[in-house]
């Protein structure tokens, strides 16, 4: 590695290589969007690669319907921004039964709109790899994650089973059916997205910044009131507070922070100033052997 | 605890430290060292001292049962094994990546585990690092694995360690012992072809000379192992001569044609006269192209796209250089060879070679010797095993510019994948390039196996089984 370009730098051009690689090796990739900082950094990468060209694949929204609705105006103002190919979809089945995370709990929620939606969307389209935005300092079973994580033909992760991964050069050999998920952020940490998102000036969803929003506070995790489906339990009563989100996702699954941070630069200020890691937010995580074995099951 | 951090945050604020972590450079650590020797204990010890770590994850590790050992410590490796079947069997059975930085240097921590069986996963994260740390325990001293770990590093290019010699409290910080190992290290070292050994007494249980200097060794008169890792220069080179592999070309409309890809290694400029390999055009680079604008020059590292003056056909695998700079195009190659699968190795068996951005299907001719990691002697071998390492030679199906991986890792690392599996079977690096002599050790890459050969052959394979030699009836009339 070159002393001479700081480890922004190398990162960033180890992120484009990851994706032109793909880009070159494989029949049909595409990148799972999932509106985040994370995916934002991912696509401003993918801009980068490609260029002067147009992104060669499409982006996937795997949808729960249960995202914040400041998430959704997000993602059309970014489609057209960037020029975009966008898929959507939603699992039939779950939107059929009407799964609520209210209702049915969120690893059933989970399982059902995230886990299987995104299988059905990947076997729908056919796609060989899938680029996501997973970092290894994220969580403990993801710091074992290869760059290129094989999935068998059920979208399976087999943390005993991975490719041995060496310098920069990638398996991406599957059989019809397989495919590979490509983490080109892999090496990153939330410090280094941060840095980048300022430096690079990248558009991010305004749930990150603090404003007045509608909370209620349940199990200890404060939950913003985003539409009516929410349904007040005795005793709870809805408080304006000011509030930002460390992590997106579903509106009923990911806790608030009081916070005051309005800008990037706040925001970025508080999270160096955290002392509570940024996935502690996030409902679905809670049980400790929770993630490897949602991503056995084929989660991203 | 106030994170030392914050109080630079405070100092520069956020803009300014934010500019400080942009600037720092990256080193790469990778951290060796057996089960017992306590390599999760001085990971975690890193992490927690250098306060990388949050309040949920020490939470969560004081309120496991097994969190807080019975003198009250944090058992800090339980911070670092990660995935559900290490953490039952208490061992770290693959290869995990951890972040810190400090104000002087990110780090990436690459933690391989220390298990003879677990070669493949060693080989894999040197393949990631700039340098390595060596756990030794100070009650055993430099052990068998401690010499497999050095040879390792050495043949993956590492040619700086820090030796870690831990559990020093348990023998009183005697300096006594320390020294004698110390020595030993030094010897292991040099034999095996590493420049650079630094050894540390440590305590990674206590925290004792891993982030500040202990009280508990006044006889020491180096610094903390993270300060070392602060400041260390690190002797590994991307290689001299410029190489630029081309990647992917992209071509958005008819007035543009740029080849995208990554500087291997040396650099490239506007202006320079570019020969293609391998099929040896040449052209005139006019333009070297990022996202954020026109470059001049570009280093080992950079994604760049390069646009060149004429019109030639250049595709996915070809390597652009500057002319002048020799690059050497052959089918045949001598490689040191790392088996990872647990099926072995099938002499004369089409595998896919993977090299830079080149694949080409490749066949082992010949096992020269298989190296034994723990003493570094050669042995005849006839296959590869998992873990094995040895000297092959390879037989490619198309000319490949190829260097050699001591010269230009970049350009002269492989791996083997196999056809059927799938499965990354080897990693390689490149020894020589081109025919070797028909010698003992060579392979003899040209040589026709005649009916004299085979009847000899044969006779040697049935009166001594222990000579180990290969059926060689199977190359017969082709070369091998």
């Amino acid at each position: 590695m070159s002393e001479l370009r700081t480890h922004i730098q190398q990162l960033e051009a180890e992120a484009i290589h990851i994706m032109r690689e793909v880009a070159a090796e494989f029949k049909k990739p595409v990148m799972l969007y999932s509106i985040g900082k994370d995916s934002g950094v991912l696509l401003h990468l993918a801009q980068k690669a490609f260029a002067p060209g147009r992104i060669p694949f499409p982006l996937l929204h795997v949808d729960t319907t249960w995202k914040f609705k400041e998430m959704y105006a997000f993602r059309e103002q970014i489609t057209a921004q960037y020029d975009l190919d966008l898929l959507i979809h939603r699992n039939p089945d779950g939107v059929a039964m009407g799964i609520n995370p209210f209702i049915h709990g969120s690893s059933k929620h989970t399982d059902i709109m995230k886990t299987i939606g995104l299988k059905q969307a990947l076997s729908k389209y056919g796609f060989d790899a899938a680029f996501g935005g997973a970092r290894r300092d994220e969580e403990k079973s993801r710091a074992k994650e290869r760059v290129y994580s094989f999935r068998d033909r059920n979208h399976r992760w087999d943390p005993k089973n991975q490719r041995p991964e060496l310098w920069s050069i990638y398996n991406g050999e599957i059989s019809d059916g397989e495919s590979i998920r490509v983490f080109p952020l892999s090496n990153w940490t939330e410090l280094d997205i941060w840095v980048y998102i300022l430096q690079e000036n990248i558009p991010m969803v305004p749930l990150y910044f603090a404003a007045e929003r509608p909370v209620v506070e349940r199990d200890g995790v404060l939950i913003m009131v985003n539409d009516n489906r929410m349904e007040l339990l005795p005793g709870e009563e809805i408080r304006h507070e000011m509030v930002r989100f460390r992590t997106l996702g579903c509106y009923p699954l990911t806790g608030a922070v009081r916070s005051t941070a309005t800008t990037l630069e706040a925001v970025v200020e508080e999270t160096l100033r955290a002392r509570t890691s940024e996935r502690q937010g996030r409902v679905i995580d809670v049980d400790q052997a929770g993630m490897e074995k949602k991503k056995r099951e084929g989660y991203f | 605890m106030e994170p030392k951090s914050m109080s630079e945050l405070d100092a520069l604020g956020v803009l300014g430290y934010l500019e400080q972590h942009k600037n720092k450079s990256l080193l790469r650590v990778l951290a060796c060292g057996s089960v017992d020797d306590g390599k999760s204990t001085l990971i975690g010890r890193l992490l927690h001292d250098s306060l990388q770590l949050y309040d949920d994850q020490l939470a969560a590790l004081r309120s496991d049962q097994k969190g807080v050992n019975a003198e009250g410590d944090l058992e800090l490796a339980m911070l670092v094994d990660g995935l559900q079947a290490e953490r039952e069997q208490g061992i770290t059975i693959d290869v995990a990546y951890r972040y810190f930085s400090t104000t002087a240097r990110k780090f990436i921590l690459v933690d391989s585990p220390g298990h003879e069986q677990y070669t493949r996963n060693m080989v894999t994260g040197a393949s990631h690092a700039d340098i390595a740390i060596l756990l030794i325990d100070v009650r055993y001293g430099v052990q068998i694995q401690t010499r497999r770990h050095a040879t390792i590093c050495s043949l993956l290019g590492i040619r700086n360690i820090a030796v870690a010699v831990n559990k020093m409290d348990i023998v009183d910080w005697s300096e006594q012992r320390f020294r004698e190992i110390e020595a030993d290290v030094h010897k292991l070292a040099k034999r095996v072809g590493i420049t650079d050994a630094t050894v540390f007494p440590v305590s990674a249980l206590k925290g004792d000379n891993v982030v500040t200097k202990s009280d508990a060794s006044p006889w020491y008169a180096g610094p903390a192992l993270l300060p070392f890792l602060e400041t260390v220069q690190i002797t590994k080179s991307m290689g001299e001569l410029t190489r630029f592999p081309v990647q992917y070309v992209n071509r958005p409309n008819l007035d543009y044609r740029g080849f995208s890809g990554t500087v291997s290694s040396g650099s490239l400029h506007v202006g320079d006269a570019v020969t293609i390999y391998p099929s040896l055009r040449s052209s005139t680079i006019t333009g070297i192209d990022t996202f954020d604008g026109p470059l001049t020059a570009a280093i080992a590292g950079d994604a760049i796209t390069v646009v060149l003056q004429d019109e030639v056909d250049i595709s996915r695998g070809d390597w652009l250089v500057p002319t002048g700079q020799r690059v050497t195009v052959a089918t045949n190659a001598t490689a040191e060879l790392v088996w990872f699968d647990a099926d072995e190795l099938k002499l004369g068996t089409p595998y896919d070679l993977k090299l830079a951005t080149s694949k080409v299907p490749v066949r082992v001719t010949w096992v020269d010797y298989r190296i034994d990691v723990n003493t570094g002697e050669h042995h005849p071998a006839v296959t590869l095993e998992m873990n094995d390492i040895a000297v092959v030679s390879l037989e490619l199906e198309q000319a490949l510019p190829m260097d050699t991986y001591s010269s230009h890792p970049g350009t002269g690392s492989f791996i083997l994948i196999d056809r059927l599996t799938n499965a990354t079977v080897a990693a390689g690096l490149i020894r020589y390039v081109g025919a070797a002599d028909v010698s003992l050790d060579g392979g003899g890459a040209t040589t026709r196996v005649s009916a004299e050969e085979i009847a000899l052959n044969k006779l040697i394979r049935e009166k001594y089984p222990h000579w180990q030699a290969i059926d060689v009836s199977v190359f017969q009339g082709e070369g091998i």
